[in-house]
């Protein structure tokens, strides 16, 4: 072989200096191809959640003045605790879904654990006795649904729909389809828990003034649970890991990342917050019934994609899931004052889900007005 | 010594052999392209090196030393890196975050073990600083060209100071621009000192940077050359089996 004939190749350009570092010559990359830094005001202004919040709070100053019990304490305080489980869930569901699982086994993970909690109750076992039943049944489920996903490699669909079925199965078997009510020396206790409220005004004793809401236990437990949520997705590793699976589960695996027990975490902690959500519904209500949770999967799931959480995977924040569950619980709060058909409910619901989706979609930086009309152009070719 | 010496190296999946009798060195700061047509064991040989699999026969030897990979970390910590054709980013995280990531920066306040993010942020802009690219730390890679993704995969090896790195036809899927920008990067590894394995099938760009081109055909190797003695007639003869062996 003659060692001319490499000379003869074509050289590829490969001259950084002409391709690459000509500043003078060229334009910036930024003003090309528009590519900006995610600032944080960026970050805020293409959110979902920001315009999420920016809704909920045009519909509660629309209310607030063509209601005016809409914005009294009591309705205020009602609101806050009627939403704070499905805020309890729905951050729990976020991290499932930042995965890109989704878990449809909450609503009936709540039945299940209800009635374990109320059986241990009734057979007059101490509230700490019951609660811890109670999380342990509900983290067993959690642990049941990520093996199944995480170990074995099953659609998340699949298997939690399987559990929706077997625990709210076994939340029947084991009450007798009985309402369980009857909680014996505890019963005192596990009613204050779930009745908690603070700060508590003059008239019920306590020193603030009457402007204030009395604020429930599981609001307050939600937004506990919400700011650690929201610290680990900002401080921890284990956040940025469980957003690089939803983003590409395989480059996840390749760079080392514990991707089968991140999972089967995520499914744990769904499966708690239930659990959690479960225990003080049933504190609140003093009884435990098998139907508890039938059909919440469904608004919890519309609470965290409202709240800007990616069914695809990869995108969720913790003030998404409780600004989500918070919107739906006073539009739902509002279609009842405004003395609209409670069988409206659903419709309405439905359309702020599709709205909110559609409004927080702002893929490439274009608004989702300048995205309709691409979409137009190219289907009118 | 050669850093990376392969003597004889087989691997049998079942009845099908992927890759049969392979020897194979690569020395400091060398640019191999290994070449062949599709089902030549390219893909086998890459990640026997890069540890996904222990070969049936053979040795791999790193410094002189035997290796046994059965994860790529462990082929990691012996200085071998890859970048994969897909490139393994997530395109949801940012340069810096998928430079990071699985081996995230993290500091001590109070009891909690938390990332440190201006740390990674600072390392990676260091890093494109170092391989000339435009990339930002901060820039989502979702919105990213081809040649700056390669950079952050390119950055991800420079992280652990890698020894070896193997790339899996990183300009397969871009344009004719981010192809001179990926072989710039592949150049200034070069001039780091760092080894580098080409994995492709674009004859211009494995003669453009590679010091020595070995071809496979069907499992073997069927030519190792330096670069500057062959062509790439021949080369695409040896891929073919026009040519038999060189």
């Amino acid at each position: 072989m003659q060692p001319d004939t490499a000379v003869s190749i074509p050289e590829r350009p490969v001259q950084p200096d002409g391709v690459l570092h000509s500043a003078a010559d060229h334009a910036h990359i930024a003003d090309v191809a528009q590519l900006r830094e995610s600032t944080l005001l960026r970050a805020v202004l293409t959110s979902q959640p920001f315009w999420v919040t920016i809704a909920l709070l045009i519909l509660v100053v629309v209310m607030s003045l063509t209601e005016p019990s809409f914005a009294s304490v009591d309705n205020v305080a009602n609101i806050t605790r009627n939403f704070a489980p499905f805020g309890i869930m729905a951050l729990g569901m976020t991290i499932v879904i930042i995965t890109g699982g989704i878990d449809l086994s909450v609503g009936s993970v709540m039945g299940l654990v209800s009635i374990v909690a109320g059986l241990f109750l009734t057979w007059g076992h101490s509230w700490v006795v019951a609660f811890a039943m109670g999380f342990l049944t509900g983290i067993l489920c959690g642990a049941v649904n990520g093996f199944f996903v995480a170990y074995v490699g099953m659609p998340s669909f699949v298997v939690t729909l399987g559990m929706l079925a077997i625990a709210r199965s076994l939340a029947v078997v084991f009450s007798g389809n009985q309402m369980l009510y009857k909680f014996g020396p505890s019963a005192p206790t596990v009613k204050a828990i779930g009745q908690f409220k603070w700060p508590l005004r003059e008239a019920s004793g306590g020193w603030a003034p009457e402007w204030m809401p009395e604020f429930s236990g599981q609001f307050w437990a939600m937004l506990a649970l919400g700011a650690l949520v929201g610290a680990v997705f900002i401080f921890s590793a284990w956040a940025r890991h469980l957003f690089a699976i939803g983003g590409n589960e395989n480059a996840a695996r390749l760079t080392g990342v514990p991707v089968n027990r991140i999972k089967w975490q995520a499914f744990v902690f769904c499966s708690f917050c239930a659990s959690l959500a479960a225990l003080l519904m049933l504190g609140y209500n003093g009884s435990a019934i098998n139907a508890m949770g039938t059909g919440y999967e469904l608004r919890v799931i519309a609470a965290t994609v409202i709240g800007g959480a990616e069914l695809l995977g990869g995108a969720g924040t913790a003030f998404g899931a409780i600004i989500g569950s918070a919107l739906l619980e006073v539009i739902r709060n509002a279609l009842l004052m405004a003395g609209i058909d409670s069988n409206w409910q659903g419709a309405f619901v439905g359309a702020f889900i599709v709205l909110a989706v559609l409004l927080g979609m702002q893929s490439g930086g274009k608004s989702i007005f300048a995205n309709l009309w691409d979409r137009l152009k190219t289907l009118g070719k | 010594m050669s850093l990376l010496e392969i003597r004889n190296v087989a691997k049998s999946f079942g009845a099908i052999r992927a890759v049969n009798g392979i020897s194979l060195t690569v020395g400091a700061g060398e640019v191999i392209g290994l070449m062949g047509d599709n089902g030549a064991g390219k893909s086998t040989m890459v990640k026997l090196i890069a540890g996904n699999f222990p070969p049936t026969e053979g040795e791999i030897m790193v410094d002189g030393k035997t290796c046994h990979f059965h994860k790529p970390i462990e082929a990691r910590a012996q200085g071998i890196e890859v970048v994969y054709q897909d490139l393994a980013l997530a395109d949801n995280l940012t340069a810096a975050q998928n430079v990071f990531l699985g081996r995230e920066l993290k500091k001590r306040v109070g009891p909690f073990l938390i990332l440190d993010k201006q740390a990674m942020i600072d390392r990676s802009a260091a890093l494109f600083a170092e391989l000339q690219s435009e990339t930002r730390p901060r820039d989502l890679v979702r919105k990213m060209s081809g040649g700056q993704r390669q950079a952050v995969a390119i950055a991800r090896t420079r992280l652990a100071n890698a020894k070896l790195v193997l790339m899996d036809e990183p300009t397969a899927a871009i344009s004719v621009r981010q192809v001179a920008q990926v072989l710039a990067l592949i150049e200034r590894m070069k001039a780091k000192g760092v080894s580098v394995m080409l994995i492709s099938h674009r004859m211009p760009d494995v003669f453009a940077v590679c010091d020595r081109i070995v071809v496979m055909r069907r499992g073997s190797k069927v030519a190792d050359k330096q670069t500057a003695q062959t062509s790439p007639e021949e080369i695409t003869g040896l891929i073919t089996g026009a040519i038999r062996a060189a």
